[in-house]
């Protein structure tokens, strides 16, 4: 709950983005960074649902050891179709193409990204392979695992593996564009005065994630476009038949596949790096080192790739080198956690929802990324590879990192995306029941896993099915806690509360303009005098401050009466 | 974005829209290095392992079609330097005959490569069930191309070959799975690059080049060398593999 302690309430700006035009066309063919934001969070909410069902059905499969929901055969394809969906079509969309492309430009101060017309164009790719995707799923579906392994998808599975192939290769085009629109839209287009240490890590971390879409995505795709010439025209690369390798097929696979996590998590940790100063009031803690974080993890992904194949037979050697530099990327993620962790201290903390995501990202993505090195461990690996450890882990990540940041995003920046406010303690409950079925969730698919469960199997032993169960109930909490945001953001998006150009208040320029922006973003270029979070020499914030660089004084909290 | 003239809205000044959209042209052919470079590395890998294979594969391909294809697009990166060239002077007339030449030389390419593809279906060298290496040696009426010296110099490449690695059929068709796959995407690449050139060729037959205004020749440029560097490489690693006896 926020006080507006002075002056009228914000009214609505007559003009901006939303109402500068009308009609179906002024949608579909725009070239507004904008609009193409909320076209993209329409189709990758979509995506979200049908993965989501799909991750329904095997929970709620897997809740007798015997399972009478789906046949072995429908199981095997579900959980294709739940990784295939989110992944491809979820997570590497979400918060790059819907927040990242709404935001960029505001906070760098340019009118719009480089190449607009190529930003529209990528939304258009991603629709065609979301297509593809969808034609393979009610064909049948496809049972081969989210990551396809050869040679079953290419000369055994008997579903329709070509057109979700097909999808994913081209909706990797999507993604090398969006990357390749925000490396040269940083580079040439920020405002006076916007030095690169000025820059929000929010755009940092941006900056890394495109430098791993635009290296990595290429490789996935000649990839996945040689397994469809090896399933359609016979080609043989994969082929063991021929004298191929399907090793091979996972060494390009996972070179694209693991920095791909990072394509997930960076623009998270973006997110989390502009909530947690806002809420508490503070510069954030060591700046340069969570800028050049994102960087070292950005690269030090590409060369850990194969600790996804301990067990595929490498070379000692080469396992215990990739399991080293597996370490050695935990370090830069522990950097930003314990910079995030710092900035807290003495700060000036408010309990907002979008702080409250930030508080669950910080505590998730700890427990997530810790796994992550039992995992990376050689000895540990080989006993608990492909069991469900694997799979809290890398949910851990994924849903309470990504989707946490995510979802902690939105809320941050809706009122600049819509001009209304979302309402704030349905906001807090949901936030809570999300935390809670998450934890629910997941937690126990540890234990799960440390006692011997396999993923992708569809039955049990019956002493598993205590943990399954808890496991089935908090994913239906789980499913409240989407639910509900969906409904009150769409609510609040049309009859919130006007929520003024700034009512955090927050230090980006993205903030200096008006809520919802005009369509050109700002009517005047702005000019930068100031560096990033710094709510000691902005009188502009209305903050009751003292001012002069480095003031020992405290700032008061974003809100003043809970 | 309203545009102005040559300027589009959500640029400052020429200058600014000309350095964003050269870096963004590098910036996509790093992605197309890394694109090529997954095949390559099927290639190199399967080339170490089966390398009788590999060589017996490259001495099927011809040579002279694929020398002179390597100097018709070597020919056609100069004429495209020279397009690139003329519109920086504003010299009108010699964009257009230069985007010509240069499209001329693409389609020339083309052809060459249509009737090496032509002969390796012929010869029954496409992978899939009826690739057959021992085709052509063991039916010399059927590949009636090949003279008779050629056909007595690949039976006995192929007898040797089929020593050192009896499963020469199998490994030979890896190598023509490279072979397809990379000359395939190849040619996907140079058949964009000649709509780019088409558009370009539109656009200066209107005038619309001159020194102030030339970005789109000089990026499509970027664009048709570097797809002419991709076949620099490929000519080697797919025809010389074995050619110094």
């Amino acid at each position: 709950m926020r006080t507006e302690a002075t002056g009228p309430a914000p009214e609505m700006p007559e003009k901006h983005y939303l109402n500068a035009t009308y009609g179906i066309r002024s949608w579909l063919l725009t070239t507004d960074h904008k609009r193409i934001a909320l076209l993209y969070l329409a189709s990758v909410t979509f995506f979200f649902f049908i993965g989501g069902f799909f991750a329904m059905m095997i929970r709620l499969h897997l809740l007798t050891p015997n399972g009478y929901l789906l046949t072995p055969d429908l199981y095997n394809r579900m959980f294709t179709m739940h990784g295939v969906t989110m992944v491809f079509f979820f997570l590497i969309p979400s918060i790059p193409a819907i927040l990242g492309n709404f935001l960029i430009p505001l906070m760098v101060g340019a009118k719009d990204l480089a190449f607009p017309k190529i930003n529209l164009l990528s939304w258009y790719i991603y629709v065609v392979g979301g297509l593809f995707t969808l034609w393979s799923m009610v064909n049948g579906g496809l049972d081969t695992g989210w990551t396809f392994y050869t040679p079953f998808s290419t000369l055994y599975s008997n579903s329709a593996v070509a057109p979700a192939v097909v999808g994913v290769f081209i909706t990797g085009f999507s993604s090398i564009l969006t990357g390749l629109n925000f490396l040269v839209t940083v580079h040439t287009m920020r405002a006076p005065g916007m030095t690169w240490f000025r820059l929000p890590l929010f755009v940092w971390a941006h900056y890394a994630t495109s430098i791993v879409m635009i290296l990595g995505t290429p490789v996935i795709a000649i990839t996945l476009g040689l397994a469809a010439m090896e399933r359609v025209f016979g080609l043989g690369f994969f082929n063991p038949a021929m004298g191929g390798d399907p090793i091979l097929f996972q060494h390009l696979f996972w070179f694209y596949s693991h920095p791909a996590v990072y394509i997930m998590i960076l623009p998270a940790m973006g997110v989390i790096s502009e909530l947690i100063p806002t809420f508490a009031r503070k510069r954030l803690f060591g700046y340069h080192f969570v800028a050049a974080a994102s960087l070292a993890i950005a690269v030090i992904g590409f060369v850990v790739w194969t600790h996804h194949m301990f067990l595929t037979g490498q070379s000692t050697y080469a396992a215990v080198a990739f399991s080293f530099l597996t370490f050695i990327v935990a370090i830069p993620s522990a950097i930003k956690t314990f910079n995030w962790t710092a900035t807290l201290f003495g700060g000036s903390i408010s309990f907002d929802t979008p702080m409250l995501y930030a508080f669950g990202f910080l505590g998730l993505f700890m427990i997530g990324g810790l796994t992550g090195l039992f995992l990376g461990a050689l000895g540990v690996d080989i006993n608990i590879h492909d069991t469900y450890f694997v799979v809290a882990h890398f949910h851990y990540i994924m849903v309470g990192g990504a989707v946490m940041g995510y979802l902690g995003g939105l809320h941050f920046w809706w009122p600049k995306i819509t001009g209304r406010m979302y309402p704030e303690w349905l906001a807090r409950i949901a936030a809570f029941i999300l935390f809670i079925g998450f934890n629910f969730t997941f937690f126990p698919q540890f234990i799960l896993g440390i006692m011997g469960m396999p993923r992708r199997y569809h039955t049990y032993p019956p002493e598993f099915q205590i943990y399954n169960v808890m496991s089935t109930a908090g994913a239906s909490i789980l499913a409240i806690g989407y639910l509900l945001p969906m409904v009150y953001l769409t609510w609040a998006a049309f009859y919130g509360k006007v929520a003024g150009d700034n009512p955090w208040p927050a230090t980006g320029l993205e903030w200096k303009t008006q809520s919802p922006p005009l369509t050109e973003n700002f009517e005047v270029t702005p000019v930068v005098t100031w560096e990033a979070y710094d709510f000691h020499n902005r009188p502009d914030l209305g903050l009751d401050v003292p001012a002069g660089k480095g003031s020992p004084g405290v700032v008061a909290p974003a809100h003043g009466d809970d | 974005m309203h545009r102005t003239g040559a300027l589009y809205g959500q640029f400052k000044t020429l200058e600014q829209q000309k350095d964003t959209a050269t870096l963004g042209m590098w910036i996509f052919l790093v992605t197309e290095v890394m694109f090529f470079g997954g095949i390559m590395l099927a290639y190199t890998i399967n080339r170490h392992t089966y390398f009788h294979a590999f060589a017996m594969g490259s001495n099927t391909l011809s040579l002279g079609l694929g020398g002179f294809n390597t100097v018709v697009l070597l020919a056609s990166s100069f004429t495209m330097a020279m397009a690139v060239w003329s519109a920086q002077t504003s010299k009108k007339g010699l964009i257009t005959l230069f985007l010509s030449l240069t499209i001329f030389l693409g389609f020339v390419f083309f052809g060459v490569k249509y009737v090496e593809y032509a002969q390796k279906f012929h010869h029954h060298l496409v992978p899939g069930k009826t690739f057959d290496i021992f085709y052509c040696v063991r039916n010399p009426a059927k590949c009636s191309d090949i003279d008779a010296a050629d056909m007595a110099k690949e039976k006995e490449e192929i007898e040797a070959a089929v020593q050192a690695d009896p499963d020469l059929n199998a490994h030979a068709q890896l190598y023509y799975s490279a072979y397809f796959g990379m000359t395939g995407l190849h040619a996907l690449h140079m058949v964009i690059g000649a709509g780019l050139l088409f558009w370009l060729l539109k656009e200066s037959v209107a005038g619309r080049f001159n020194a102030e205004w030339n970005n789109p020749v000089d990026i499509v440029g970027l664009y048709w060398h570097f797809v002419d560097i991709v076949w620099i490489y490929l000519f080697p690693l797919l025809y010389l593999i074995d050619r110094h006896k």
